[in-house]
């Protein structure tokens, strides 16, 4: 029944993964997508990379991706780390997609860690690779206590967390994988992504899937679902702030990279979306550090961030 | 193919629509009441219908069963095809299902009577994939319409299904309340789906 050699590479089914494994990881999609923010158990399969490099998005993506797919794989934002370039590298190889590095033109992206700076459009889909998915696992160890705490929607030890930063710090110190409530119901940890990137969960158009490997479970935010950030009345949710706007683009308002470029103390912030940085420098915005900084205000005050 | 295969083909590039039709199955269930286009037709013996065939082929195999509707289940040729197709078990109660066919709404059980999940693992709970005879985009104000709110709706969603049971809506507001318990409903027709998950808040009276 199936077409074994569609692939480009000999040998795989298309995408890698056998069928059978697909329609296991696609009925896990389906449910969590019913169940925003609910982490489905799925029989997670070993992978040709090790645990931590995305096994759970390679299989998410892998189950989902078709052969009109335009692929794009980021890693901290940036499409040119090691862990992007071999992601997108498997998927052009085991499925024979093509692959982009520009936001715009992607139907998948899968992301380590960020979300882009572009605002995402209906009929994209971003999945996430997620190291630990249970936003209570370092609180409460065992699973079978999570997975009740879940089901009473008992979220008072996350929010004396919190609490316990302000106590100690006199604000919310957690700054990336910072918990948030799924559409009312389901307190999620949007994975190790910057607090920064929080705001673009909420009411996103696109679909949202993340796969853990190593801990096996996949859950979702469909598009225009409510993703509120976990916080006290008294002390809001608020997002960092950066002093000074990136060094090669001179955008405002996005995340930046610290980029250490001496012994001497001599650093730069860059933009840490590249694909956004890129097309911002070619568009003509400059930098402090770029070759043809033409001086403050040569941006005519203009910023192409979206958010 | 040999002469004793069930009478029925099944996809001719399994990994190609299978992928593709799932994608319009999730995108179903992302965007509550917006209507999905299947891209093309299977022949299954009467009277399982080819959207129904498709939507068991692409989803279920050994690990996941199938619950027949009297209608359907009483065709043996039907239970052959699927069982051939995919190799899935064949319930005959409801709620050991993972996925219910339905071709016959007028008379199928209560929600309820489908696998509800557990409140530990809500995901356990049964998807039901309905033969409707009319599936249409309509507005909010239409009175036959399901109006539809909640994850995935930008602000409100409707399309009409028929012909389905006469308190269906107020089942499925009954199947809301139970939320993160309850059961996903798929409806098919004419090479149309649609889906109501369980976290669809089903707007007006009864």
């Amino acid at each position: 029944m199936s077409a074994a050699e569609t692939g480009p590479t000999h040998g795989y089914n298309f995408a890698y993964l056998d069928e059978q494994t697909k329609r296991m990881i696609r009925r896990a999609i389906l449910k969590a997508v019913a169940i925003p923010g609910y982490q489905v158990p799925f029989a997670s399969r070993e992978m040709p990379m090790p645990y931590g490099w995305g096994t759970g998005g390679v299989q998410v993506t892998a189950a989902i991706i078709g052969r009109c797919d335009t692929l794009k794989v980021i890693d901290q934002g940036s499409d040119d780390t090691t862990n992007a370039v071999s992601i997108r590298k498997f998927f052009a190889k085991t499925a024979g997609v093509a692959t982009t590095t520009h936001t715009a033109e992607a139907t998948i992206i899968q992301t380590r860690h960020r979300i882009p700076e572009h605002t995402l459009k209906a009929g994209q889909i971003l999945v996430y690779q997620v190291p630990i998915p249970e936003p209570l696992r370092f609180l409460e160890p065992r699973e079978t206590e999570t997975r009740r705490l879940h089901a009473l929607k008992d979220y008072g030890l996350m929010q004396v967390k919190l609490y316990e930063d302000i106590a100690r710090h006199g604000h919310i110190a957690t700054t990336y994988a910072y918990p948030v409530e799924v559409a009312g119901r389901y307190v999620m940890d949007p994975s190790p992504i910057p607090k920064f990137d929080n705001p673009k969960m909420n009411m996103s158009e696109a679909l949202q899937l993340f796969g853990a490997g190593r801990e096996k479970r996949i859950y979702a935010v469909p598009p225009h679902t409510n993703v509120r950030s976990l916080d006290f009345e008294d002390h809001p949710f608020r997002v960092q702030q950066f002093a000074t706007p990136c060094a090669l683009c001179g955008a405002e308002g996005v995340y930046l990279d610290e980029v250490v470029l001496d012994d001497r103390g001599g650093r730069m912030f860059v933009c840490s979306d590249t694909d956004f940085c890129e097309e911002r420098r070619a568009q003509g915005f400059t930098g402090t550090m770029s070759p043809d900084w033409k001086g403050e205000g040569a941006n005519g005050g203009r910023q192409a961030n979206e958010r | 193919m040999t002469a004793t295969l069930p009478s029925g083909a099944g996809f001719t590039d399994a990994v190609g629509q299978t992928q593709a039709l799932f994608r319009v199955l999730m995108d179903a269930m992302a965007r509550p009441g917006s209507i999905g286009r299947m891209p093309f037709d299977l022949a299954p013996p009467a009277p399982l219908t080819p959207e129904l065939a498709a939507i068991a082929l692409t989803m279920a195999d050994q690990e996941a069963s199938l619950w027949l509707d009297p209608g359907l289940s009483a065709v043996d040729a039907v239970a052959r095809y699927l069982r051939f197709h995919t190799g899935a078990p064949l319930t005959d109660d409801p709620a050991q299902g993972a996925f219910a066919l339905i071709g016959d709404p007028r008379h199928m059980p209560p929600l309820d009577a489908f696998s509800q999940g557990l409140e530990d693992y809500p995901d356990r709970s049964t998807t039901l994939v309905i033969a409707v005879e009319e599936l249409a985009a309509a507005t909010p104000d239409n009175a036959r319409a399901f109006v539809l709110e909640g994850p995935g709706i930008a602000e409100r969603a409707a399309f009409i299904a028929s012909p389905l049971p006469d308190d269906f809506r107020a089942q499925l507001q009954r199947n809301r309340a139970r939320f993160p318990r309850g059961v996903d409903c798929l409806f098919a027709c004419a090479g149309r789906i649609a889906a109501i998950p369980r976290s669809s808040t089903i707007i007006g009276g009864v």
